[in-house]
């Protein structure tokens, strides 16, 4: 199967409802923030960042893709006690790269999403090291294990998530 | 430019709310000052000072060359005599400094000495954790405890296993988030027991506990205890933080010592957020170690008040005996026994006081460690021969003189008379070994932890009859059970009494020992 687009191939954008358009960022925001409490392991993965990759692959929109990791991005810095902003310029970069990716690759494809994912998500861990390191002079410490294996997982929760979601889109 | 624009026109909004958010981001960010002594400055002042100041600087250094020049170099008269006069002047200004350094190094040293406090913990409140930052990089928690329970700001957060973080912000009368000790960002001043070396805890990214700021040539051991220095003014000396668990060569001299915390960060569910602390000037006897029931008996026995209805009760019973007072000049604290009244549910500190001072003869005399110790009550110490003196006192006589009780009938106590059963007690030789334990209340708890800190028992001496003092050789945390003693009355058959003991008419210990 081809994953990537021809020009005679049709692209297909799909939009979503406004209660899915909301409730989803929240419930992933708070799933981020209870479900740690109970199982620690969960913090690894970061499921607004997911929602962030799947809207953008879906609506194919570059504003759209970027506005939306600006959004959640900027939900998920007011839970954390760090200036606000830091995961919202590395989602607003994800969101983009995201729906600019969509509009290339049949992001339906399996390997695909993997792939991307996990692309986006060392990105937006890049991205994040990076700003917090050098602006807000946060100790941060980048570790390439811990940033592989979390990458990886967050792969492959969103091969599955993604395809949960799928059936709340709608074609355009 | 507006071709630009549309032609490029989701970059230039890509490009747009990016630098929002940074713009945003450096209002937020504070840039430590140069002189780093609290002066934040918002990273959006630094930024613009820096494009702005450059010019303003160089047109002062180009004034102050101008003016520079002229001075140092052309205008010179009478600096020759100006500089003869200035030696002078530092001469005896170096007298003067060697006086004042000497009047300041004694003023520091009395200062020392007079303004000597610890903070001791005597309020807390038990809070649940109800949520997390969700982020590894965040390593917070929300608490249901906000402002209207007394929450603030930079308040110690702890577990009765050890220390938890701080209270970073509060937002509501009942939210408050909490940074974790393990964040990153977060410091904490720390001590390791037996080597009393001071470093700082830090938190590492993979959420694991690090001491840094101990240099590489001091010896550290995994498994030693690292405790809170109580340096950072937020967390109180002395509670506990974890054991270490691998120690390595760090960086820049350093060691790089990681932690196993004392409590279980990943894992919270209730916590206590400690609003009060209170300053206390320790006494000169205390000294660092766990609480153990001998030690707090050794504070209390000076302090015991005399029960005179008491006394005149028990009097009856012990005819012919000496009153003694525990602890007094010239008398021996090993027959000066007090049975507490106060019963095994009144609480363990009272519990364990009150077993200390039945035990006090023997574990001053060193013999508390012996299946048998004295029980405490009068036919047992008065029926004992040696009594009198108390480093002489041992099991085999206190064993005797519970032999002898056990014929004796019983006599009603205090403790009796409040509707102790002598048949619910255990058995007057069972001995437990256990470590004072914490009051009912949470706070409380807290203040028996290594934070409650009490004299070490090298220090305690017994004081023998003759009014010498002797060093005891003391038995630690020998308690024992019941704390509701009643008294038996002595056997007629037996010696002449030599003491009397004395039943306390309420419970020795109300909340905390200390």
């Amino acid at each position: 199967m081809p994953i990537l687009y021809t020009s005679q191939d049709q692209i297909e954008v799909y939009r979503f409802n406004i209660p899915t358009a909301i409730f989803l960022p929240l419930a992933a925001l708070f799933l981020q923030a209870f479900v740690p409490l109970r199982f620690p392991g969960f913090a690894m993965l970061d499921l607004p960042l997911l929602v962030v990759i799947f809207f953008g692959v879906a609506r194919r929109s570059q504003v759209a893709g970027l506005l939306t990791g600006a959004v959640i991005g900027l939900l998920q810095d007011s839970l954390t006690h760090q200036p606000i902003g830091l995961y919202g310029i590395a989602k607003t970069v994800v969101g983009y790269g995201a729906s600019s990716l969509g509009v290339k690759i049949d992001v339906e494809n399996i390997g695909a999403r993997f792939l991307g994912s996990a692309s986006f998500y060392l990105v937006h861990q890049f991205i994040y090291f990076v700003v917090a390191r050098g602006m807000v002079q946060l100790r941060l410490q980048w570790s390439w294990p811990h940033e592989l294996l979390a990458a990886v997982i967050n792969a492959f929760v969103a091969v599955f998530l993604f395809a949960a979601l799928d059936r709340l889109k709608q074609r355009t | 430019m507006d071709n630009i624009l549309t032609r490029h026109r989701n970059v230039s909004i890509l490009v747009a709310v990016l630098f929002a958010q940074i713009l945003g981001l450096a209002v937020q960010v504070k840039r430590a000052g140069a002189s780093g002594e609290g002066q934040d400055t918002r990273l959006i002042r630094v930024w613009t000072v820096r494009a702005v100041t450059p010019f303003e600087k160089s047109l002062v250094w180009m004034q102050s060359s101008a003016s520079g020049l002229w001075h140092n170099y052309f205008y010179l008269r009478g600096v020759r005599a100006e500089n003869r006069d200035l030696k002078q002047q530092i001469e005896q200004m170096r007298i003067e400094q060697v006086r004042l350094s000497e009047d300041a190094e004694q003023a520091r040293r009395l200062q020392l000495l007079l303004d000597f406090r610890e903070k001791f913990i005597s309020k807390t409140v038990a809070a649940q954790v109800v949520g997390t930052s969700g982020s590894e990089q965040s390593r917070s928690v929300y608490i249901d405890k906000g402002r209207a329970d007394g929450v603030k700001p930079d308040q110690a957060v702890i577990t009765a296993n050890g220390i938890v973080g701080k209270v970073l912000h509060v937002y509501d009368d009942h939210t408050a988030n909490v940074l974790l000790v393990n964040d990153q960002t977060s410091g904490v001043g720390v001590i390791l027991e037996k080597s009393r070396l001071q470093g700082i805890l830090r938190g590492t990214a993979n959420g694991e506990l690090a001491v840094e700021k101990i240099m590489s040539d001091e010896t550290v051991q995994p498994g030693e205890r690292v405790l809170t220095s109580g340096g950072d003014q937020i967390f109180p000396k002395g509670l506990e933080v974890g054991t270490v668990s691998k120690v390595a060569p760090g960086k820049d001299s350093f060691l790089d010592i990681r932690l196993r915390p004392a409590a279980n960060l990943s894992r919270l569910e209730e916590i206590l957020v400690v609003t009060k602390v209170e300053d206390r000037s320790p006494s000169p006897s205390e000294v660092a170690g766990p609480v153990r029931a001998v030690d707090v008996l050794t504070r209390r026995l000076p302090s015991v008040p005399d029960k005179p209805p008491a006394t005149a009760k028990q009097g009856a019973a012990t005819s012919g005996s000496t009153t003694l007072k525990p602890g007094a000049p010239g008398q021996s604290a090993a027959v000066g026994l007090k049975p507490s009244t106060s019963t095994g549910a009144t609480g363990t500190a009272a519990t364990t006081s009150g077993a200390q001072k039945q035990g006090t003869g023997p574990q001053l005399s060193g013999e508390t460690g012996s299946s048998k110790p004295v029980t405490g009550s009068v036919a047992s110490t008065g029926t004992t021969p040696k009594a009198s003196n108390p480093l002489s006192t041992n099991s085999p006589q206190a064993t005797s003189g519970q032999k002898q009780n056990k014929d004796a009938p019983p006599v009603q106590t205090p403790a009796a008379a409040r509707g102790t059963s002598t048949q619910n007690r255990p058995k007057p030789t069972e001995v437990k070994e256990v470590p004072v334990q914490a009051p009912p209340n949470p706070g409380a708890a807290l203040n028996t932890s290594p934070n409650a800190r009490v004299p070490s028992t090298s220090g305690v001496k017994a004081v023998s009859q003759s009014g010498v003092e002797v060093p005891a050789t003391v038995k630690p945390a020998v308690v024992q059970k019941p704390a509701t003693p009643a008294a038996k009355p002595p056997d007629q058959s037996a010696k002449p009494a030599a003491t009397q003991a004395k039943p306390a008419n309420k419970a020795p210990a109300e909340g905390n020992p200390q």
